[in-house]
């Protein structure tokens, strides 16, 4: 066992996170994980309202990876407070809350209902889903725009604030320091990236929305490009997401400067992929004679 | 629900381009139990390119010893999994989904197959035989030669066939055959391309028969997690791994003209 991670007034057991919107509420994954070895599950993007998200197709397998315009579907921050809080709050392991919103006030009020759940100890702020209309990633691609709706929530959110980056900017080294400077305690990044697929025989794209975001190994060498960027310009800790399916990839993601990661896609292809994961890592530090995950840095 | 390696114990072709596949736990140890329509997810190695499990409806079982696998050839992941053979490992994740509707049991239930579809309908036939129904099977094909392991359905239970061609059966859509003039019928289920089960469903509904019907939406996790799978329902977006793949065609927003 290494010491713990901290991230803001968050405490890890180890780097380990699943990604928001690949591994539900946990629950659908009880039968495979032992959530008293990881560090943490950042459940479905959630919203103030109910939404049905977009009509099917909403997936297109690319290759080495896959396009989803799931359009962020969940019943609403109500049912997530009165129906699935209670059922996940006494997992043994950190329950951190993904929040989406189309205005200001919606991630406000979002924020501000689960600043009062004790149990949840952090919220991952998506400034950054490629899926929605409006909002969403509208505020993730501008300085302006994310600093804005970074410091309205710091000002109701009393806990640690995850704040989740596009990938889809052309600078996100100053969307990063933006949000540090409104406030964040850390950032997450890459959300997916914006990508098409098209049916030549039928002649249509494949999603109903047209565009769609990719995730998956075929994200992994931008998302490593992007986090060490990040990480080498913001004093605060750097969550790295993007691709990972293995042991020796979430280790070159804590090389570039992340603290911890998350592990999104490959859920999909090994249920119990997060426990093999961090074995790998684990092992990687006594192979290396690290006493700590600090030590996983590049000579 | 587990991860588990399989191996193969026969691969036999079941026409030009479908494989049927039988599996046991590598390790010798019991399968969990299988209800009829389940599914699993099978793992596609070695493929450059593909990285998602295919969903794969259950055949048939061996009791707890082993799984069966009808299988069409569609695509790369498909394919892969079409040219194993006796001693290769498949690993899967299972079983998936809820199956069809037993009970109540019907008494004089039509169970209607098209093409690859006709694969989670014979542990269906079987299992509702054991609990004293009597099923028929109404199988189409484009030919007699698409039709699949025709002699298993047949020994589990009455079957009849329409092929497009006339090769086999009577000559048309499974939709058009005699036996839904001829005879009554208390229960349909079905499964196969969706213009045959959209038509089977017409059937059903103007014959006030209910009808279950199993879907193939294209999935990701298999668990109700990613919600990519979903199908427009009475109760909105509804995932067909998790909430599926069987719906009583009543509860599908569905365009019955298409």
């Amino acid at each position: 066992m290494f010491s713990p991670i901290r991230i803001g007034n968050l405490v890890l057991r180890n780097p380990v996170l699943t990604a928001s919107g690949t591994f539900g509420y946990g629950t659908e994954y009880a039968d495979f994980v032992d959530f008293n070895r990881l560090g943490g599950i950042i459940v479905k993007g959630t919203t103030l309202h109910h939404r049905e998200g977009n009509p099917y197709p909403r997936m297109a397998e690319t290759p080495s990876g896959m396009l989803n315009a799931v359009g962020l579907q969940n019943k609403g921050v109500d049912h997530f407070v009165h129906t699935l809080y209670p059922s996940i709050c006494d997992l043994p392991t950190n329950v951190i809350v993904n929040v989406s919103g189309s205005t200001i006030d919606d991630y406000v009020a979002v924020a501000e209902q689960i600043d009062a759940l004790e149990q949840i100890p952090a919220i991952e702020l998506n400034i950054s889903c490629p899926n929605v209309k409006q909002g969403g990633m509208a505020f993730g691609v501008t300085t302006d725009g994310a600093a804005a709706v970074v410091k309205a929530v710091r000002e109701v959110y009393h806990k640690t604030l995850i704040v989740k980056l596009s990938p889809n900017v052309t600078d996100i080294v100053a969307i990063a320091r933006a949000v540090e400077e409104a406030g964040a305690d850390s950032v997450s990044l890459i959300n997916t990236l914006l990508g098409m697929a098209i049916d030549a025989e039928k002649r249509r794209p494949v999603l109903s929305t047209v565009t769609g975001g990719l995730s998956g190994p075929a994200v992994k060498p931008v998302a490593l490009r992007m986090v060490w960027q990040v990480a080498h310009a913001v004093t605060i800790p750097v969550v790295g997401l993007g691709g990972i399916m293995n042991g020796t990839d979430a280790i070159e993601f804590l090389l570039a400067g992340a603290k911890a990661v998350e592990v999104g896609t490959a859920n999909f292809i090994d249920p119990a992929v997060t426990m093999h994961i961090v074995d790998e890592m684990e092992d990687y530090l006594r192979r290396h004679g690290m006493n700590s995950w600090d030590e996983v840095t590049m000579i | 629900m587990k991860v588990v390696d399989l191996i193969v114990t026969e691969s036999v072709a079941a026409s030009t381009g479908a494989q049927r596949l039988v599996l046991a736990a590598a390790d010798g140890s019991s399968l969990p139990a299988v209800r009829p329509g389940q599914f699993v997810e099978v793992r596609i190695d070695a493929t450059p390119g593909v990285l998602l499990r295919r969903p794969i409806s259950v055949h048939d079982v061996r009791g707890e010893a082993a799984l069966v696998l009808l299988v069409q050839r569609v695509g790369k992941g498909t394919a892969w999994l079409c040219s194993r053979r006796e001693g290769d490992v498949v690993n899967v994740v299972m079983p998936l989904g809820n199956g069809f509707t037993t009970a109540p049991c019907p008494s004089r239930p039509l169970l209607i197959g098209g093409g690859v579809g006709v694969a989670p309908l014979l542990l269906l036939g079987k299992e509702l035989t054991r609990m004293g129904s009597e099923p028929t099977f109404l199988l189409g094909a484009r030919t007699e030669n698409d039709l699949l392991c025709l002699t298993r359905f047949e020994q589990a239970a009455r079957t009849l066939v329409a092929t497009e061609n006339g090769g086999a059966g009577e000559k048309g859509l499974v939709t058009q055959h005699s036996v839904l003039e001829r005879e009554r019928f208390d229960f349909i289920y079905t499964c196969g391309p969706m213009p045959m089960m959209k038509a089977v469903a017409r059937v059903a509904k103007a014959k006030g028969i209910p009808c279950e019907v199993s879907l193939e939406n294209r999935m990701a996790c298999g668990l109700g997690a990613c919600l990519c799978c979903v199908e427009d329902t009475i109760h909105g977006h509804v995932c067909v791994c998790k909430e599926g793949p069987v719906f009583r065609t009543e509860q599908l927003k569905w365009k019955m003209e298409d």
